[in-house]
């Protein structure tokens, strides 16, 4: 395994097999009485975020604490960054007390590659702008895995604002990897520029529509629509963008009792999914949460437990 | 003690326990536990992966053979509660499984295969801290090599096999490998 964990690249089949075995016994811990683990103890890991986050920042920290690190939350606002120091010379003043782990979000693509050259602890990437955030791929695909048994072979759509979004990035290199077929669809204004080639390239097909991509899915992922970094008109209406692409009560029929839905949340419900499919019982939305804890101490103890691990 | 990597020991290994003698020895490890205990009462096997839980396994049948009731039987992975962990890369835990009656008020023996510098049954005693507190914990392994680096002895012994530090242990377990029994190399 790499020593950081940027991109869902990073990880080999063998490394995500790994994650997922550990993960899985940690999931187990969760159920128990005593919720502690002392692999990390000693070890200090920050949480340095400069985007709002709920279920990231604090499954990062209760997945720290189980495994008896030291996790302090360090929020953009409120932070030496709001007077005006830059990233760096906030970075550097934090590894300089001498950290072993950043767990990093930021608004800039390519925040935490950057990061992990400046300093020796280990940098993973928790959101960075629209490029990528590894441990949502992982806690997706380990909740499918643990629905379907394997995720060779099985047809996966990925619905919404792909523009904006890294957990479409980091999914599409995932699912690759373990050898899922991808259909992406969106409406033409929210494709990225240049996903065509991509799409060749990685192995993944594209769609404008929604009801020829739903009945032939072994898996729907919903994408939030991201109001907050759209500054302009991508869809004409809510409405219109529900009526295309939201998961609704009609599709839901269509898709079938057994199809597994995620979103990575937080949702806009009736916007991108209607609150029957959010709440059906083939939604995998909560379990995905729970995953996200057992997931990120699957992370942590493997970059952080071992030898040569950290500063 | 953890597995090691290649299933046939090497050619020049000597063989100290072939499959005839790790029955009998399990059979008197059996047999002590349930004298010790007297009966089978309250009685929660645990294993120490990977090998220690076929072990385990192995005295519950036995127990009931004699006793004629179930033992309960688990497993307990002590990998996150290793001293040693920054000197491997870090290896992923197995599971652990705690019957259902839990600990409390119960007497454990755990069961290991090699009992050597002790530190993997301190590892044990820590991790079950977290799990329940049980009234008597014992100790059974099938072999003790000697090297203790903790003052801990074990209650019910396979085979004491006095070793070098340089030697190696080899135990192979049908469940686990294929084949089945004790080698030094």
């Amino acid at each position: 395994m790499n020593k950081h964990l940027l991109s869902a690249a990073d990880l080999s089949a063998d490394d995500i097999e790994t994650l997922f075995t550990t993960a899985a016994e940690m999931h187990d811990v969760q159920r128990r009485e005593v919720k502690k683990l002392p692999a990390l103890r000693g070890r200090t890991v920050i949480n340095l975020f400069f985007e709002d986050s709920t279920r990231t920042r604090s499954s990062f920290e209760i997945a720290g604490k189980w495994l008896s690190a030291d996790t302090i939350n360090i929020t953009g606002k409120g932070s030496s960054t709001s007077k005006g120091e830059s990233l760096r010379d906030t970075v550097l003043t934090i590894a300089a007390m001498g950290v072993d782990a950043l767990v990093m979000r930021h608004s800039a693509s390519g925040a935490a590659l950057q990061v992990s050259q400046w300093v020796d602890a280990v940098v993973i990437n928790a959101g960075d702008g629209t490029h990528e955030h590894p441990t949502q791929s992982l806690l997706d695909a380990y909740t499918l895995t643990r629905r379907l048994g394997t995720l060779e072979g099985k047809h996966v759509a990925i619905v919404g604002d792909l523009t904006h979004s890294r957990v479409f990035r980091s999914n599409v290199i995932m699912l690759a990897t373990l050898g899922a077929r991808v259909t992406v669809v969106a409406p033409p204004t929210l494709m990225p520029s240049g996903v065509g080639a991509w799409s060749q390239e990685a192995g993944f097909a594209l769609s404008h529509e929604l009801d020829e991509v739903l009945p032939k899915a072994d898996a729907v992922m919903m994408l939030r629509v991201q109001k907050e970094r759209m500054s302009g008109g991508f869809f004409p209406s809510p409405r219109e963008y529900t009526v295309g692409y939201g998961l609704t009560r009609d599709r839901l029929a269509v898709l079938g009792p057994d199809v597994p839905i995620c979103h990575p949340g937080p949702m806009n419900r009736g916007l991108e999914i209607a609150a029957d499919a959010a709440d059906a019982a083939q939604s995998l939305i909560l379990d995905q949460v729970s995953a996200g804890v057992a997931i990120r101490m699957s992370v942590l103890y493997h970059l952080l437990a071992g030898e040569g691990s950290a500063a | 003690m953890t597995a090691e990597s290649s299933v046939q020991p090497p050619a020049e290994a000597r063989v100290v326990l072939d499959a005839r003698d790790i029955t009998r020895a399990l059979t008197r490890i059996s047999h002590e536990i349930l004298e010790r205990n007297k009966g089978a009462g309250d009685l929660v096997l645990l294993g120490i992966p990977s090998r220690g839980v076929p072990l385990a396994r192995r005295i519950a049948e036995r127990i009931t053979a004699v006793e004629g009731v179930e033992v309960p039987v688990g497993a307990l992975d002590v990998t996150m509660y290793r001293d040693d962990l920054r000197k491997h890369p870090a290896r992923g835990p197995q599971p652990t499984e705690i019957p259902p009656g839990g600990l409390d008020g119960r007497t454990v023996v755990l069961v290991d295969d090699v009992l050597y510098s002790g530190r993997t049954v301190r590892a044990a005693l820590d991790a079950m801290n977290d799990l329940g507190r049980p009234d008597v914990v014992r100790l059974a392994v099938l072999v003790d090599r000697g090297h203790r680096e903790l003052p801990i002895r074990a209650d019910h012994v396979g085979k004491n096999l006095p070793s070098s530090r340089s030697e190696r242990v080899m135990v192979r377990l049908e469940e686990l490998d294929g084949l089945e029994g004790v080698w030094l190399a």
